[in-house]
Formats: structure tokens, sequence, C-alpha cells
């Protein structure tokens, strides 16, 4: 299969602050990469280097086989661009601003009202088309944001922290419109915090922190990489912990880990495990409130890989300013 | 090619349409420059002594200097507001010539500048502005506050891609370009001025460019005011223009 963004070994830096130390992705045509990381991991810089906005310091990245920087011009008719901000005209109605976008990819006036209309009734925007975009709520102006990235179907787009500050609804909404966009064969780079997003559409994840790549893999691979699936028991006020830890040593792979009145530990098999932890803490009369086996999330493997947790300081707008 | 030009077009008229959506700014870029001629004849002219000239024919070319000098202010704003919005990041990774937003803004900033001359000439000489010139010399002036007017658009764009906000280039382009407008021979003679004064006030562009267009339209004596004021305004565009286009070039969003 064609790689549709490739990168080697990319370097960016804003004077003492080095954003990127030598980055290397690799995305196959048609599918998802989600490049995951806290703020200021260098997530934001990467895109805008891929988008022809900043210039690498070295190393070399192409997109839809043409070079950032030799072949700018060209690589700007390939891709599509939703920031972090809504990039929309607040004096224009919606409808105008996607026509407007459509005309500077030159699709032409007729086209580009077409597609226009097209991603109006897409996004759920047809009722507020000719409305102007200052009276949009955040969901509304995000979902023409993205409506414009996608006004030209470009082969490639990328999307920089597409759902940061949107409601639940809107969420899917987004959600719903790249996958349709996926399915139709482009290519998406996402940038995101949130790890139920790149769960749920990222084909492969690059997980990244201050300025390196630290891991890649599919969601699953990433997962498996920490364990598999654990075991969790809250035990009733008077249970005893050690008691309970005893009690369970044999079954389980290793000893249950001991938090309050909360046990976790590694299992090997899912089937039968509640019900023998169960048994075993009963055979005891340890008193449980509570038992279930937790799939890791891409929580854990974020925590686990950086020692910190996703979703650190919601400082958006400082991230990476130079 | 053919593309280069619709794209400056089309962001040229994105530009007019905010004019159309916003009476407030039409408020703003007409009302005002009418007030002030208005304030100025009525209220201060009778004070000042203008030899030779009636105060409406001498404010006249010196009011609409300084009107269409800032007439590329609303550039400056919408600039600072599409950069703070991520609008210009978006237009960078749009296939278009990295000159096309720019000049899209200059190009309808010289379509306002010639309403707002329009309405202000209309207004002159209905309180008794009169033209001591030939038809060749009217337009010679109008040409000449347009290419002027355009010049400062480039200033002006140059300040809106280097501010932080709309609010802030607001404030820098009032304190600094508002003070030497007055500071000229727009509203009073500089022989009127105390001498450290007087010594700025004539080396001010804008004492050149209102002396040209006071010999365009009333046949004042020219000296080397006009060609002054044509190397002025070509002078800022080639300084600039470039400046201002390589900002544009280098500047991402916040």
């Amino acid at each position: 299969m064609a790689v549709a963004i490739e990168t080697s070994g990319l370097r960016k830096s804003f004077g003492e602050i080095e954003a990127l130390r030598g980055v290397d992705l690799s995305v196959e045509a048609g599918t998802v990469l989600g490049l995951l990381g806290p703020n200021g991991a260098g997530k934001t810089t990467a895109v805008r280097i891929l988008t022809t906005l900043l210039p690498p310091d070295g190393g070399s990245a192409s997109v839809a086989g043409l070079d950032v920087v030799a072949e700018a011009p060209r690589l700007r008719a390939k891709i599509g661009l939703a920031g972090q901000h809504a990039a929309i005209d607040e004096n224009l109605s919606g409808f105008e601003n996607l026509e407007m976008v459509g005309r500077l990819y030159h699709l032409g006036r007729k086209r580009a009202g077409e597609r226009a209309r097209d991603l109006l009734d897409q996004f759920d925007l047809v009722d507020a088309a000719d409305r102007l975009a200052h009276t949009y709520s955040g969901g509304m102006s995000r979902r023409l944001d993205l409506a414009a990235a996608l006004v030209a179907s470009p082969p490639v787009i990328f999307l920089d922290e597409p759902t940061t500050g949107l409601d639940p609804r809107s969420r899917q909404a987004l959600w719903t419109a790249i996958e349709e966009r996926v399915a139709e064969g482009t290519t998406v780079l996402l940038t995101t915090q949130y790890l139920d997003e790149a769960d749920r559409l990222a084909d492969s994840i690059a997980v990244i922190d201050h300025g390196r790549v630290i891991a890649k893999g599919t969601s699953d691979e990433l997962k498996s990489r920490i364990g598999g699936d654990r075991l969790e028991i809250v035990l009733e006020e008077d249970g005893s912990p050690e008691a309970a830890q005893r009690a369970l040593a044999a079954t389980l792979i290793e000893p249950p880990t001991i938090e309050g009145r909360h046990l976790h530990a590694p299992i090997r098999e899912r089937r039968g495990a509640i019900a023998e932890a169960v048994r075993l803490l009963d055979a005891e009369g340890i008193p449980v409130e509570d038992v279930a086996i937790r799939r890791p999330t891409l929580d854990d493997v974020f925590i686990a890989l950086t020692g910190r947790a996703a979703e650190v300081e919601q400082d958006e707008d400082s991230e990476e300013a130079a | 090619m053919r593309h280069a030009i619709a794209d400056v077009l089309l962001l040229g008229k994105r530009n007019l349409l905010r004019f159309r959506r916003s009476p407030e700014m039409v408020i703003g870029f007409l009302v005002q420059p009418v007030m002030f001629i208005l304030l100025f004849v009525y209220v201060l002219g009778g004070a000042i002594q203008t030899p030779g000239l009636d105060y409406v024919d001498f404010l006249m070319p010196g009011i609409i200097v300084q009107t269409i000098a800032f007439g590329g202010f609303v550039t400056a704003i919408a600039l600072a507001e599409d950069l703070k919005k991520g609008l210009i990041d978006r237009f960078r990774s749009l296939p278009i010539a990295r000159s096309a937003v720019l000049a899209g803004r200059t190009v309808s900033d010289v379509v306002t500048n010639t309403v707002s001359l329009a309405v202000m000439l209309a207004v002159g000489l209905a309180i008794g502005f009169s033209f001591n010139a030939n038809v060749l010399e009217i337009v010679g002036g109008i040409v000449l506050l347009l290419m002027m007017g355009y010049a400062f658009s480039w200033i002006f764009a140059l300040l809106g891609l280097s501010s932080s906000t709309p609010e802030a280039a607001q404030q820098v382009g009032f304190i600094i370009i508002f003070p030497l407008t007055f500071a000229s021979s727009a509203f009073v003679p500089i022989d009127s001025m105390p001498s450290w004064l007087q010594a700025f006030a004539t080396v001010n562009p804008f004492t050149v460019i209102v002396d040209a267009m006071r010999a365009l339209w009333l046949g004042t004596p020219a000296g080397n005011s006009i060609w002054g004021a044509v190397a002025w305004s070509v002078g800022l565009i080639a300084i600039f223009a470039p400046i201002a286009t390589w900002r544009y070039k280098t500047t991402v969003s916040g």
C-alpha cells in the first residue's frame, strides 16, 4: 500500500526549545494515524510542518509523495487542514465560508457551491447555511471548520485536536464524518489528547512526548505492551485487603496490588476469573463490594509510557507558541 | 496566473462583504470623517488663521489625507483577527499565492478608500470647498491619494500580522500614526507651531503629501512636494510590501 505521509528524523526548534527531536512517522494511504501526546509534546509543530506552515530545521517529510519544503505549492492542493482554532470567517455565512475555501482550492464557482451545499448537509448545518458564522455555537463552528478542510476532497487531511472543547453530540458527528472520509480512501493524521478518540478513530497510534515518538502501534498493540486484562476488586469497609491478597495469590500470575480497599492484578484468562475470585474470597469470609475485569485503556498506556496522564493542564493556547 | 488574480479578487470581495454585514464599521468609516470635517470647519476653523485660503479649502486636502492614510486601519485589525482565529493558518495551507491574502486586503482598502474619498469630497463641496485646478490636477490628486493610502495599507498589514490581538493593533496604530498626522500641515499652518515642532513637521511625510494635494487641488506652490509625495508612497510600498509578505509567510497563529 502507498505511503501517504512520511517523516524521517524531523527536527524543529524554537529558540532554546526543541519541539521535535527526530520524529519518524509513516502513514499508509487510506488509514488514520493518531498522534497522541500531552500539551507541548510537539504534535502541533508536526502538523504545521506537514501542512507547510513551518519549515523543518532538519530531517525530511513528504505528504502525498510531495516534499513539504521543495514541493510545498503542489502539496497544498492535496491537503486539508483543520487546526486547533475554528478557522472560519465570522462575517460570512456558513455557505460563503465553504464556497470561498472551495474556490481558493480552484474548484470553480459552480463546483465549489455544490461541494459547499453537500458538506453543509453532511454536517447538519443546512438550516444555518445562510446565517453569518458569528451566530454559530462552538460545535457548529467546529463542524464548519472541518467541512472547510474537506471541501476539495483532498487525499490527506490533518486534524489538530478537532474535538477539543466539543459537546459529546458534536464529537460523535465529527467522528462519523471522519470515518466516512476514511472509508472513501482519505488519509487522516489526527492529533488528540483524548485517548478514547484515538482508540475509536486511529488505525495506528504514535505516542509523542518531548518531541520524540516514544511508542508506535495499533491501539491493541500498545495496550498489550502494558499487560492484558486486569482483575479489580473492591472490598467492603470491614474486609481485610491483606487477607484478600493471600486468598487470591494462588490463582493469579502475581499477587494483587493493594490501594486502600481496592486490589488489582493482571490475569491470564478472562473466563471464570470473576467466579474464581469471588469463590476464594467467600471461602475466607472476606466481604466484597465489587469485582470486575477491566481492559487496559489508552490512558493506562499513556501513564505507563510517559509517567503522567495525557490530559494535563488545559494550557491549549500556549502550546508551542513560538 | 489566471488563478492568482481570481484569488486576490475573491479575497478582496470577502473583505468588502464585511462592511455590508457590520453597519457599525460603515459608520466608523464614513460618518467619522464627515463629523471631523464639520467639527474642524465650524468649531475650530474660525480660530485658525490660514493666510490666502479659506479654512475649508485649507482643511479638505489635509483631512482627506489623514482619513485615507487611516483607511488601511481596517487591514491591521482584520489581519490580527484572522491570525488570532487561525484563518491565516488555513489560507497558508491552501494552494494560493503567498501574496494573495495581503494583496486582497490592500486592494479592498483601495475600494473603501475610494468610497470614503467620494463621500468626503461631496461633503466638502457642499460646505464651500472649491477646487482651483484643472481636471488633470484633480484626477492626479485622487491618484496620489489612493497610492498613498495603498502604501499605508502595507504598513497596517505588517502591524496587523505583528500584533498579538486586534485590540493591540488598534492601539499601536492609533498611538503611532494619529499624532503624526497632526504634527503636519494637515490642520494648521506649520509656522503657527513651536519651532522644535516645525522642524519635525517640515520633514513629516504627511506634510509633504498634504502640500502636494494643496498644490494639485488649490494651486498653491508645489515646490518638490508632488514628487516627494510620489517618492514617499512608492518608497513605503517598496519597503513594507516585502516585509509584510515575509511576515505573512512565516507567521503562525499563537
